[in-house]
């Protein structure tokens, strides 16, 4: 391949920055669901780390854990948001500022 | 997504986002997970986000920038920080002239990461359906009106 | 047979367990006293067949420490729970196991009725142990375990019955009083501890001894060391200025009046002294003080003694004044016959304090002796075994009591302190005259009690055996200690020697003295005995004007006397009453509430404080857990970049 090719850095410098997009939403959204999706974000961004590694050091191993990342992510957001639902249910808001009791 | 209002806008732009990781695992020879992102992230994770948003009919969220408390700062200070390290490190590592490697596309198939799935990682992929059925059941528990 | 020491010394501890335990289930009274005088009996016949192997062994081979494990073992510190079965301590076994065991039979009959009966034997049990530990040590530590333990046994049991009324207090407040002051004298015996630790670095007798053997005479350390465990001694064994103890602690009841503070317990200090020798024979000047102290407390008790009108004071006093004899004869270099008058007077005081129990249970609980008399009619037993005892601790030949106090006075004269020995001889005539005294006025004479109300009668046979076989040890006692001025070969004092060798090497030796001054001088000393005893007997049977008017004509002399030299008003205006002042100005209100209570409560608020500042972190919001978690990662990326 030419000289200035994609190299590894630029993927993960790419997915560095997603995840911190990523943690900066979680700390300042206050939808509880928009801080779920930064999540999903966040999750992404490793998933994108881990299939670099795997396609520029030739190991199937990053590719199946993305696999089992995005299993597990699906199984995370299905029981995450019934639980946003029942919350919706006892306190009418899913703003998180709200959601304290569970204090000193 | 960060900076929208609305959680339903928030929700589309971060499909746009998928789209384009998908695309970006293309660009690394990995056509299964490309595929897999868009149908199981896309297609199935965001749907139901946009189920629950549009079930719970939620207003838009308060302007964003309406109080910069301290909590928002915070927020922003720290993912800031977690680029500049990134950026430290990736500027003391040093040149990479790694190429993609050769068997990208043989791994990246479909039948690379089958057999790989169904070979090496067996135990795993079993008990990650475990994980499903487990959600699956908890999220039905959860979600009814009468346990 | 030493291996066996173990047993004599854990059988009483065993016999204090049960009866402590068990005794309150345990209705029977025979059963009890059986269980804890058959402990000590067993000791004594372990004793005695001891003592027999002893006997046929070669001089040499007679000393043996008999290890039974590890007790400390700190850096340099290592202490074992050993016991040293040698001539000095199989003397001191059988002494205490013999007439603990008389003393025990006893007590099952001047206790019977008692409610507090097996409280009585758990602790007369306890005791033993404790001065068997003391006895039988091989290091300083766990003499000094024996030596608080008898403290801790006597404090029990004087105040056994702890609501009795007793002069200006109970006699839960004599027994205060008794701790309090061994436990002045304990400070003492632990300095001498620590010093002794810091200079030969070791507290086993065997390494001390063989150490300070190469000491010079004079040596400063060791007068330090003996002045300090002298002055435990004073405490534990009642002599000036630690001896205010021993006349209150009659508020207890007789047996252990007999068996604590006329036997066993204060020979303690006569025991320990005898034992460090060596230490105190490189320190003149401690020995001389020795010899004073024991000289001026032997007849300051002796005056006290004329003029005290309870029968059990005065055989406190009596018991004092003895102690001063032994610490006489400790003082000039005579350890061998301090130790037999140890033995001596166990035999007879014992027998005497015995023989006070019996009238005062006879009288029924009666003890002033002017209001006694005439009682040799009644209690015949008692009446002989006591003037046996009387004789015995005046000082007549041939009774026990003669040869013990004698070798005393003769080594007293012939190490060359004349006054000494005329303040001894003096003291041995005031003996004499106030256990005359004694005698004529609770058994002879008119009885001056009312015959109504009172009806005494002789005391069960189980009390009266005790004493007669005291009795007897006070008459025949003595035969082992024969001078050989009279044509004895002195067995104790050759028992004995091999134990003071290393002392008397370090000594000046003796100047000749010929037999003939020794006759003399016994002589001089039983004519003084007779003539108090002859001179009481008339005052107080015939012409009993006589001391009535000598109190008239020396009222100050007399109230002084009486009033044991004021000593107890003394400490009690000049350290008792400052000390518990300061205590609540300064100990307690100072330095308790305002220092310790306040740092304290401080801690507390300081928990609170932080506490209030700490909650902030949970306060329920998501986010801000998710935020301390980023900045966690943060904060570690930081470091692993960092190096």
């Amino acid at each position: 391949m030419n000289a200035d090719a994609i190299s590894i850095n630029h993927y993960l410098m790419l997915s560095a920055v997603l995840f911190a997009i990523g943690v900066a939403g979680v700390l300042t959204r206050r939808n509880a669901i928009v801080v779920f999706m930064c999540i999903e974000l966040m999750l992404n961004s490793v998933n994108l780390t881990l299939c670099a590694f795997s396609s520029y050091l030739g190991n199937s191993a990053g590719q199946v854990l993305v696999f089992f990342v995005m299993a597990v992510a699906a199984a995370e957001a299905a029981v995450g948001l019934a639980i946003v639902i029942s919350l919706f249910r006892n306190k009418q808001t899913v703003n998180i500022d709200e959601i304290n009791i569970l204090k000193w | 997504m960060l900076f929208q209002r609305n959680p339903v806008m928030s929700a589309m732009c971060l499909i746009a986002n998928f789209f384009c990781i998908a695309s970006l695992y293309l660009l690394l020879k990995a056509q299964f997970l490309a595929v897999i992102q868009v149908v199981v992230y896309t297609g199935a994770i965001m749907v139901l986000v946009v189920f629950v948003i549009m079930l719970l009919n939620l207003g838009e969220e308060q302007k964003l920038s309406e109080k910069l408390g301290a909590a928002k700062v915070l927020g922003f200070a720290l993912g800031l920080g977690f680029i500049a390290e990134m950026a430290y490190l990736f500027s003391v590592s040093g040149q990479n002239d790694m190429a993609l490697s050769g068997q990208a596309e043989m791994i990246g198939s479909v039948e690379g990461i089958g057999s790989a799935l169904f070979g090496k990682y067996l135990l795993p992929f079993e008990i990650t359906s475990l994980l499903l059925l487990a959600a699956m059941v908890g999220a039905v528990i959860l979600a009814k009106k009468k346990i | 047979m030493h291996q066996f020491i173990g047993y004599v010394i854990a059988l009483p501890l065993v016999g204090f367990l049960v009866n402590g335990l068990l005794g309150r289930r345990i209705k029977s009274e025979v059963i009890v006293g059986a269980i804890g005088s058959a402990t000590v009996g067993i000791g004594f016949a372990l004793s005695c067949m001891m003592f027999f192997e002893m006997l046929g062994a070669l001089p040499e081979d007679r000393s043996h420490v008999v290890t039974l494990f590890r007790w400390v073992g700190v850096g340099a510190l290592d202490i074992n729970i050993a016991y040293q079965v040698d001539q000095l301590s199989i003397l001191m076994l059988l002494i205490v196991t013999g007439i603990g065991f008389l003393i025990h039979l006893y007590s099952i009959g001047y206790m019977h009725g008692d409610p507090g009966f097996w409280r009585f034997f758990a602790y007369l049990n306890l005791f033993i142990f404790a001065m068997l530990n003391l006895i039988m040590a091989d290091n300083f530590l766990l003499m000094f375990l024996g030596w608080e333990g008898v403290g801790l046994c006597s404090y029990l049991l004087i105040g056994f019955w702890y609501d009795r009324k007793f002069e200006k207090g109970t006699t839960g407040d004599a027994a205060k009083k008794a701790f309090i002051v061994n436990r002045i004298g304990d400070v003492g015996f632990l300095i001498g501890m620590f010093l002794i630790f810091e200079t030969f670095g070791s507290l086993k007798f065997a390494d001390v001894f063989s150490h300070a053997s190469t000491l010079s005479v004079g040596a400063p350390i060791a007068l330090w060391i003996t002045l300090a465990l002298f002055v435990g001694a004073t405490g534990k064994s009642a002599q000036i200025p630690l001896f205010v103890w021993l006349p209150d602690a009659m508020a207890g009841p007789t047996p252990v009046s007999a068996l604590i503070h006329a036997a066993t317990m204060v020979t303690a200090g006569i025991y320990m002294i005898a034992r460090c020798s060596v230490l105190f024979a490189l320190a003149p000047v401690t020995m001389d003080i020795v010899a004073g102290i024991g000289a001026l407390t032997a007849i300051i008790a002796a005056s006290i003694g004329l003029v005290q009108n309870d029968i059990k004071k005065v055989l406190a006093y009596s018991t004092v004044s003895q102690l001063g004899y032994m610490f006489l004869g400790l003082g000039v270099g005579a350890f061998s016959a301090g130790l037999f008058h140890v033995m001596t007077h166990a035999f007879f005081k014992a027998l005497l304090f015995l023989g006070s129990g019996s009238v005062i249970h006879a009288m029924h609980e009666e003890q002033d002796i002017r209001h006694m008399g005439g009682l040799r009619k009644h209690m015949p037993t008692t009446y002989w075994t006591f003037v046996a005892g009387m004789i015995a601790i005046a000082g007549i030949f041939p009774f026990s009591g003669f040869f013990s106090k004698d070798e005393i006075l003769w080594k007293v004269f012939s190490s060359g302190s004349m006054l000494l020995w005329v303040i001894g001889l003096a003291g041995a005539g005031l003996t004499a005259f106030y256990m005359s005294r004694l005698v004529a006025l609770t058994f002879e004479g008119p009885p001056r009690w009312d015959h109504h109300s009172k009806h005494p009668h002789e005391s069960p046979r189980i009390m009266t055996v005790p004493l007669i076989i005291l009795a007897v040890l006070s008459v025949v006692g003595g035969f082992v200690g024969i001078p050989a001025a009279l044509g004895g070969s002195n067995h104790i004092e050759h028992w004995l020697e091999p134990i003071f060798d290393a002392a008397q090497q370090k000594l000046p030796s003796a100047g000749y003295h010929s037999h003939t001054t020794e006759y003399l001088l016994m002589a001089v000393s039983v004519m003084i005995a007779l003539g108090g005893i002859f001179l009481a007997r008339r005052w107080y049977l015939e012409h009993q004007n006589v001391p009535e008017s000598i109190a008239r004509r020396f009222p100050r002399l007399y109230s002084l006397l009486m009033n044991k030299y004021y000593v107890d008003e003394v400490y009690d205006a000049a350290v008792v009453r400052p000390i518990v002042k300061e205590s609540d100005k300064i100990l307690w209100r100072i330095v308790d509430v305002g220092l310790v209570d306040r740092s304290v409560n401080a801690v507390a608020k300081l928990v609170g404080w932080i506490s209030v500042r700490a909650r902030v972190i949970q306060n329920g919001a998501t986010q801000s857990y998710a935020a301390v978690i980023v900045v966690g990662v943060i904060i570690i990326i930081a470091m692993m970049l960092g190096q």
